[in-house]
């Protein structure tokens, strides 16, 4: 593109810088400080298959690089996710949850907290996120179905924002309710799990996630351009030759995978999806070939960091890390905002 | 040429079309008139494959018919300018225009919409504003910027086929300066015998001052159509818009005073 590119070409290799060295930290600090040089010795045992691991190599191999890695994967997810439906729907207060994903994915995990042990559901370790996924699923698949029957029998762009709002809230009201009726430990693992944890993360996890995210922003990356065009108004796309209603259908599957399978292993995270589309719009311009890129890379960081914060803050306990991406976000986002020169 | 043939298009038992057929020539200014709620849009609708075509109608874009060509297809020889475009977040003025050469490259673009961006700019003198973000543009420099972009997709003749530029009502932000400007510049366009131009516009004196080709709708229906001495006369226009004109002539021009 023209004009843009010198600052095109700082972006993306900073971006990759900041990503290995948030991935650095969070391998190296939390409950328990683990060295460069344990890291090291670590794969080698595992990679040579020799020796006894010791306990802090145990740590990082079991625990603390699992959940770096899953960061990485949830990070992405969610700001591609953020940057998806801000140019699906046009707008710039919209977050990957809008069409009903998380809040589906909230209710299906407080199911299973209230309701699963009196049903006797069990999946083992996976009953959570099959009940989170299944819940993100069904409800964003409902919010579009409701939103196909208009008059016209077309879906409209803002009938679908609408819907979602209110699928949306009739799903956390019906959270609200099963913490109503809960005991007390279940509706603290429900509050807990809504404000988001990478605390239970796992190989399986990471594996999942990880398929999921790339193969997801694999596709996302195909209808950047698509989605450009967009902005300037759904007629004037299909003007420049763009099949709306498969952009619409392709964009909201890609990010109900995404999103719904995030959710499942970590909980809800609010703001990432918000934040980090306007962070690099501020920095990058609006277009979407570098927004899902470079979103992709900075969701990661974003996340890392606020893991990071989430174990050090109250170590050895952690904080949840919603409440950390709130904390950061917030007046970060307020102050970029409050700049000169973005415009809407 | 693009030929709309027995167009008839109702909706929720509402008559919007009723059998119109009009031909729209090549190096030809072809302006569609008509007062509110005559047809004008959604005519528009039916000839960029926006609304489709019912019974036996057929819209032709040189010997193709429409229904045979999928919207990438036509996206590439036919561009389309629309009314009020709001653009959703912050783009450079460069960004909006290559828009214009999307249906032609996959992934990156190549020297050849590089070319057709700049030189559309430089053509509607938008070249100045090239990194300006669009958003803090006057109302006329949006309105250029996508004068700009329209035609940068259609910028290069295509081998064996015409070009067409729709226009529904381009001269809404546009001061009288401007408004004169563009239609000189799409005169100026017609020169390429390829190039199909079609405009809807509301300004009677326009169209008496530069079509070459003049169709009226009233009511859905094609009420005259021809050279505009043919159409713009007193009585089509009491017929139509429920007003009498003054027609006065001078210098060979033709001016309507309400």
């Amino acid at each position: 593109m023209l004009g843009q590119g010198n600052k095109n070409i700082l972006v993306f290799p900073t971006l990759v810088g900041a990503l290995v060295v948030a991935l650095l930290l969070s391998m190296c600090f939390g409950a328990v400080n683990i060295s460069l040089d344990e890291i090291v010795s670590a794969f080698g045992k595992v990679y040579s298959n020799a020796g006894e691991l010791t306990l802090n190599e145990r740590i990082f191999m079991g625990i603390r690089l699992p959940r770096a890695i899953l960061c990485l994967f949830v990070g992405a997810s969610l700001a591609v996710g953020g940057v998806l439906l801000q140019a699906l729907f046009r707008n710039p207060i919209v977050e990957p949850g809008l069409v009903g994903t998380s809040s589906g994915a909230a209710f299906g995990a407080a199911l299973y907290f209230v309701l699963g042990a009196v049903f006797k559901v069990n999946a083992g370790e996976w009953t959570l996120p099959i009940a989170a996924c299944a819940g993100g699923i069904l409800s964003t698949a409902l919010v579009f179905t409701l939103s196909q029957s208009g008059q016209s029998g077309r879906s409209s762009i803002v009938g679908l924002l609408l819907t979602g709002i209110a699928i949306n809230a009739l799903f956390m009201s019906g959270v609200g309710f099963l913490s109503y009726i809960a005991r007390d430990p279940q509706a603290r693992s429900i509050t807990f799990w809504n404000l988001g944890t990478l605390s239970g993360a796992s190989w399986h996890a990471v594996i999942i996630t990880g398929t999921s995210t790339v193969l997801c922003i694999a596709v996302a990356m195909r209808y950047t351009k698509h989605l450009n065009a967009l902005m300037i108004g759904e007629e004037e796309a299909q003007h420049l030759g763009i099949n709306i209603r498969m952009l619409k259908l392709t964009v909201l599957a890609v990010n109900v995978v995404m999103i719904a399978v995030a959710t499942a292993f970590v909980g809800v995270i609010s703001f990432v999806g918000l934040i980090v589309p306007h962070l690099l719009r501020i920095i990058n311009g609006s277009d979407n070939r570098f927004l899902v890129r470079n979103g992709a890379l900075a969701g990661a960081i974003l996340l890392s960091i606020a893991d990071l914060a989430a174990r050090m803050i109250l170590r050895p306990a952690e904080l949840p890390i919603g409440i950390v991406t709130s904390i950061i976000g917030v007046p970060v986002f307020i102050i970029l905002l409050r700049r000169k020169n973005y415009f809407f | 040429m693009l030929s709309a043939k027995n167009i008839t298009y109702s909706v929720a038992g509402k008559i919007l079309l009723q059998d119109v057929s009009v031909d729209f020539e090549p190096g030809k200014f072809n302006l569609i008139i008509g007062p509110n709620g005559a047809g004008k849009s959604t005519l528009v609708k039916v000839l960029c494959k926006q609304l489709p075509v019912s019974g036996n109608g057929g819209v032709y874009y040189g010997e193709k018919n429409i229904n045979s060509m999928s919207i990438g297809e036509l996206a590439r020889v036919r561009s389309v300018l629309s009314q009020n475009i709001e653009l959703a977040f912050p783009l450079t003025v460069t960004e909006v225009v290559m828009m214009g050469r999307y249906p032609h490259f996959t992934g990156k673009p190549t020297q050849k919409d590089s070319v057709a961006c700049e030189e559309a700019m430089r053509f509607f003198d938008v070249y100045t504003l090239s990194e300006r973000n669009y958003m803090t543009l006057s109302g006329g420099e949006k309105q250029r910027v996508h004068f700009a972009r329209v035609l940068s997709q259609i910028w290069f003749p295509v081998p064996d086929a015409f070009r067409y530029l729709i226009l529904d009502e381009p001269l809404t932000f546009l001061d009288v300066y401007y408004q004169f400007d563009f239609m000189h510049k799409v005169t100026a366009l017609l020169k390429n015998k390829d190039m199909v131009v079609i405009g809807v516009v509301h300004d009677l004196n326009l169209a008496a001052r530069f079509a070459d080709k003049v169709a009226l709708l009233h009511r859905g229906k094609v009420m005259a159509v021809g050279d505009k001495h043919s159409v713009l006369t007193k009585e089509n226009i009491m017929a139509a818009y429920h007003l009498e004109p003054v027609i006065h002539y001078k210098n060979e021009e033709m001016y309507l005073f309400f």
